[in-house]
């Protein structure tokens, strides 16, 4: 005896019952709420296709929406609410909006879109509110989802009789197999129609399937069959709600198979008659599981509509276990189950339902074209079988029209899957036409679409099945129209005078069931969800607790506060001491490429938009790159270390996409170049030693006298070799030393002593930023935007005029050096703070002309300053323009200037 | 996920690898300036096979034509490109 809790009220189950079994038991007939008409919904199956028993179980993080009844198996403790309802499931307010149900018709969103937007203003607010599924929780959930990666011979989808001989038949001849089933039984099938002698059967199979090497999985949905026969398998380890044994409460499997075998079975279909919906009405089959895989029966007092004889094995069933077979209401002509032993209507067809908000009271229908009713609690429908070809379709099959069932069956395919079983032979059927009112007459229960809905797109115009399904929303909710899209594609088949196979289909997509969010995210969720790049100096950072700033992957320090400082006074603090001393920074996630080989100038050649050619040993300069189209995709420095051997460095940023642009020129473009491109971003560890004392603190540290601006030397810092090259971002005589990242500490603890002795201070990025918008250095993705040009830049007086670089033919193109084009230009407030991110206008009300890239002020002097982009900003120098941020709230006045705020000639790079 | 048969390193999931370009949009260095832009903005995009250029990123890292067809998926060949593969 289990205990579960459902709206409050603790009830108890069987061993084995799933939440839907053990609610009927109790004898609860109204369990939720429909989508839009807040219709009172019962139980209608037994199975992963149920539209209206949906709950949310379990609380807190681990709460989970939208569950089936029918598909979660009672453990102890289990919590589950019914949804869509307010304030309760039995009075709940929001049925009124059944009484509007006319004024909520097909197309309703779609024709209030097109009302005036106060209107649907209006309309959204109590849209929001009354429509709806679940709520999402809004906790993290406590429990791991794991995922795994499989390969096989033979993947066996759905262990009923066929699957399970398919799969013994391939373990036993030496295949390795892997078996699943979304039920927590095997051959569940057999259970429902109690073939009794079947279980030593099963049981006998598993075993040798087991024996043979073959993996059997219960609980496991193949929820999406994709490319080259990767399967994805959603395997429930605890059910949903549950507090897992392990930890792991789902496990994802990537199944590569060599062969599919799909024994996917079939989905008995509703009727379309009006009040089809009512808690009592409910599938053939999925009484008949009540009755004998539950021992629960569903009514006592049973009508049963059926167009097949399969529904003959449930009135049996029913009748055995004490319930009084009503009548059977046959849509087949005479003599079609004359032989039953039940009373037995031919040519009877559905017409109606009449009871209250939690049960059924009597049933109508049209015998031989003369109305009559039976009081009743149950109505059983069997209205045909709809084969699961989901898994078929997603592997790009096609399907076949089998007229004696009235159902698609799967055809060819180009993946290597076949289909056996009910799946590709579904029972025989006759086929019938709804002739009730279609008004209340629901084909989509979960969605509330009824035969109107579908006859009333039909009438506006709706022709393509694709087209009905989003008007109407047909066969868009969470069951994804497996119970709907068999009556809605007869009815248009009807309504267009058609065939059904020519009617047209929907496109199925996977996944076949609902997969939570945690199981998609798997291990890569919370701070797992990226990488973390960490420098080879992050120990050293980390002792001093920087504020740290994450910069693609890597995290950098941003500045490094004492005593109480907030993030801007450091950051002023450790810009000013490179301004008038000196500081030194981590610059370790530049790109850096090492290009050697004959042909490394020419190959840089080809990458850089710049001479490399005539570049001397031991100097460098600065370079950028283009993409193909012309625009300016990164830049950076290179420097010739040696006859031919380049170093070529780029922004931290683009590292990454720089990487695989040389990778791609150099195999792709060039391949017979003598040249080697090794990417050694993460080889060296880099050190920025910046300010009027670097030069002697350098001095000190090598030994000799450091090299002049833009030139470069080997030398020895604490005894470990390093690279110096003498380059400057921040405006300052500046120093970039390289080091083997596994020696970077011994190089970093003996400049900081140095600098330490000079007075000197560390610095993180935003003082970079604020040295760097000061001196008016580009960054990429900053002023490089991917929008611009050299010319747009100013840079375009160094490119190489031979051409030959890559983007060369794309900026020959006249529009990309035609006026009217945003150029790079500098800001200076004339009264507030210019605001990051604001455009700029020339008065209020006008449209933008350009907008600020980055915002910072004079370290030493104070004041505004800003870099941007401005239309045409080249000839504009002097202008005054209102830099203006609504998002921030905030504006400033400001004069168009060149883009330096301090030393502008650069003396202070020499010595 | 395709199954891409790498010519170094035999058949891999597709997560290992990324896309570059179609073969016909690949711009040659000294290609004329109507042509590169014909070549980086007008894709054939065939209904059919079509040349593609992939790297094996978290493999081998190495760059391949792969010759595949765009509805059925079907990759009838994949070969090495790069220095190693010039005759």
């Amino acid at each position: 005896m289990t205990t579960f809790r459902f709206d409050g009220t603790t009830y108890t189950a069987q061993a084995g019952d799933t939440l839907a079994a053990a609610l009927l038991r109790n004898g609860i007939g109204l369990v939720g709420r429909s989508f839009k008409y807040h219709r009172p919904r019962g139980i209608m199956t037994a199975g992963v296709e149920e539209p209206n028993a949906l709950v949310t179980v379990g609380e807190g993080g681990r709460a989970e929406p939208n569950t089936r009844a029918t598909d979660v198996f009672v453990y102890e403790g289990l919590v589950a609410k019914s949804q869509n309802r307010w304030p309760n499931l039995s009075f709940d307010v929001g049925a009124v909006l059944g009484l509007a149900a006319p004024a909520l018709s097909a197309g309703f969103y779609y024709k209030t879109f097109f009302g005036s937007a106060k209107k649907w203003m209006f309309y959204e607010y109590f849209i929001r509110k009354a429509a709806g599924l679940g709520n999402a929780p809004t906790l993290a959930d406590p429990d791991r989802f794991s995922q795994r990666a499989a390969f096989c011979d033979v993947l066996v989808v759905g262990a009923g009789p066929a699957g399970m001989q398919a799969a013994l038949d391939a373990a036993e001849s030496g295949k390795r197999v892997i078996l699943v089933e979304q039920d927590n039984i095997l051959a569940p099938s057999l259970l429902r129609d109690r073939q009794e002698q079947d279980a030593d059967w099963i049981n006998a199979t598993a075993e040798r399937i087991r024996a043979a090497g073959g993996v059997i999985l219960t609980r496991t949905t193949a929820s999406g069959y994709w490319e080259h026969d990767l399967v994805t398998l959603t395997q429930r380890i605890s059910e949903p709600g549950q507090i897992p044994a392990q930890g792991v409460a789902q496990r994802l499997w990537h199944v590569r198979a060599g062969q599919v075998i799909l024994a996917t079975g079939s989905i008995e279909r509703p009727m379309a008659f009006a009040h089809n919906d009512r808690p009592g009405v409910m599938l053939s089959q999925a009484v008949r599981t009540y009755v004998h895989r539950f021992g629960v029966v569903p009514g006592k007092r049973v009508v049963i509509a059926t167009n097949n004889d399969d529904a003959y094995k449930s009135a049996q069933a029913l009748k055995d276990a004490g319930a009084h077979i009503v009548a059977i209401l046959d849509a087949r002509p005479a003599p079609a189950g004359a032989n039953s032993g039940h009373r037995v209507y031919n040519d009877a067809v559905p017409l109606s339902t009449k009871g209250a908000r939690h049960c059924l009271k009597s049933v109508s229908a049209l015998v031989d074209g003369k109305a009559m009713d039976w009081d009743a609690d149950l109505l059983a429908v069997s209205g045909g079988f709809t084969p699961v070809v989901h898994l078929h379709m997603q592997a790009g099959g096609t399907l076949d029209w089998n007229e004696d069932a009235q159902a698609f069956i799967p055809a060819s395919s180009r993946q290597n899957v076949t289909t056996i079983g009910g799946a590709a032979e579904p029972q025989a059927i006759f086929q019938m036409v709804p002739v009730s009112s279609p008004k209340k007459s629901f084909i989509d229960f979960q969605n509330d679409v009824t035969l109107a809905d579908v006859d009333l797109a039909w009438a506006e115009g709706y022709r393509s099945v694709e087209h009905l399904k989003r008007y109407t929303t047909l066969g868009m909710a969470t069951d994804q129209g497996k119970l709907s899209n068999m009556a809605a594609l007869g009815r248009l088949a009807e309504k267009q005078g058609v065939a059904i196979p020519e009617a047209g289909l929907t496109t199925f997509r996977p996944p076949y069931t609902p997969v939570t969010m945690g199981l998609i995210a798997g291990a890569s969720a919370k701070d797992a969800g990226a990488h973390v790049r960490r420098l080879a100096l992050y120990d050293l950072h980390a002792a001093k607790n920087p504020i740290w700033q994450p910069l693609g992957y890597w995290f950098r320090p941003r500045a490094y506060p004492t005593g109480g400082e907030t993030l801007a006074q450091a950051a002023l603090r450790e810009a000013k001491a490179v301004r008038n001393n000196v500081g030194m920074t981590d610059v370790s996630t530049l790109a850096k490429f090492e290009v050697s080989g004959p042909d490394a100038a020419a190959f840089l050649e080809i990458i850089c938009a710049t001479t490399v050619n005539k570049l001397a040993v031991g100097r460098g300069r600065y370079t950028f790159m283009l993409r193909e189209d012309g625009f300016v995709f990164d830049d950076g420095t290179v420097w010739r270390l040696d006859k031919n051997r380049y170093l070529l460095t780029s922004s931290t940023g683009g590292a990454d996409r720089m990487a695989t642009h040389i990778s791609y020129v150099r195999q792709f473009l060039c391949p017979h170049l003598r040249v080697s491109a090794v990417n050694v971003q993460e080889h060296y560890a880099g050190i920025a030693v910046a300010g009027p004392q670097a030069k002697a603190v350098l001095a000190t540290l090598i030994g000799e006298e450091p090299p002049r601006h833009m030139s470069t030397v080997p030398a020895a810092i604490a005894g470990v070799p390093v690279i110096i090259l003498a380059a400057s971002y921040s405006g300052e005589r500046a120093f970039e030393i390289y080091v083997d990242a596994s020696q970077a500490e011994a190089v970093w603890a003996a400049c900081e002593a140095q600098v330490n002795e000079a007075g000197g201070a560390l610095y993180g990025l935003e003082a970079m930023e604020f040295l760097r918008i000061e001196k008016g250095h580009l960054v990429v993705g900053g002023e490089v935007d991917g929008r611009m040009t050299p010319h747009d830049l100013a840079l375009d007086k160094m490119l190489n005029k031979a051409g030959g670089y890559i983007g060369a033919s794309g900026l020959a193109r006249p529009a990309l050096s035609e006026a009217g084009r945003r150029q790079l230009v500098g800001l200076e407030a004339i009264a507030g703070d210019i605001p990051e991110g604001a455009m700029l206008i020339p008065s209020e009300g006008a449209s933008p002309q350009g907008h600020v890239s980055a915002a910072a002020f004079r370290i030493i002097a104070g004041g505004s300053v800003a870099l941007g982009q401005l239309t045409d900003g080249f000839s504009r120098h002097g202008e005054i323009l209102i830099a203006s941020s609504p998002t921030r709230g905030q504006q400033a006045r400001v004069r168009v200037v060149a883009p330096h705020f301090y030393d502008a000639a650069g003396e202070r790079y020499r010595d | 996920m395709m199954r891409i048969p790498c010519p170094h390193c035999g058949p891999r999931a597709q997560s290992e690898f990324i896309y570059e370009r179609t073969v016909d949009s690949v711009v040659p260095l000294d290609a004329p300036s109507q042509e590169a832009m014909t070549k980086l903005f007008t894709r054939n995009n065939p209904r059919g096979v079509d040349e593609e250029i992939w790297r094996h990123t978290y493999g081998c890292r190495a760059w391949m034509v792969l010759t595949r067809h765009r509805v059925t998926n079907e990759i009838s060949e994949c070969r090495a490109i790069g220095p190693e593969a010039l005759p």
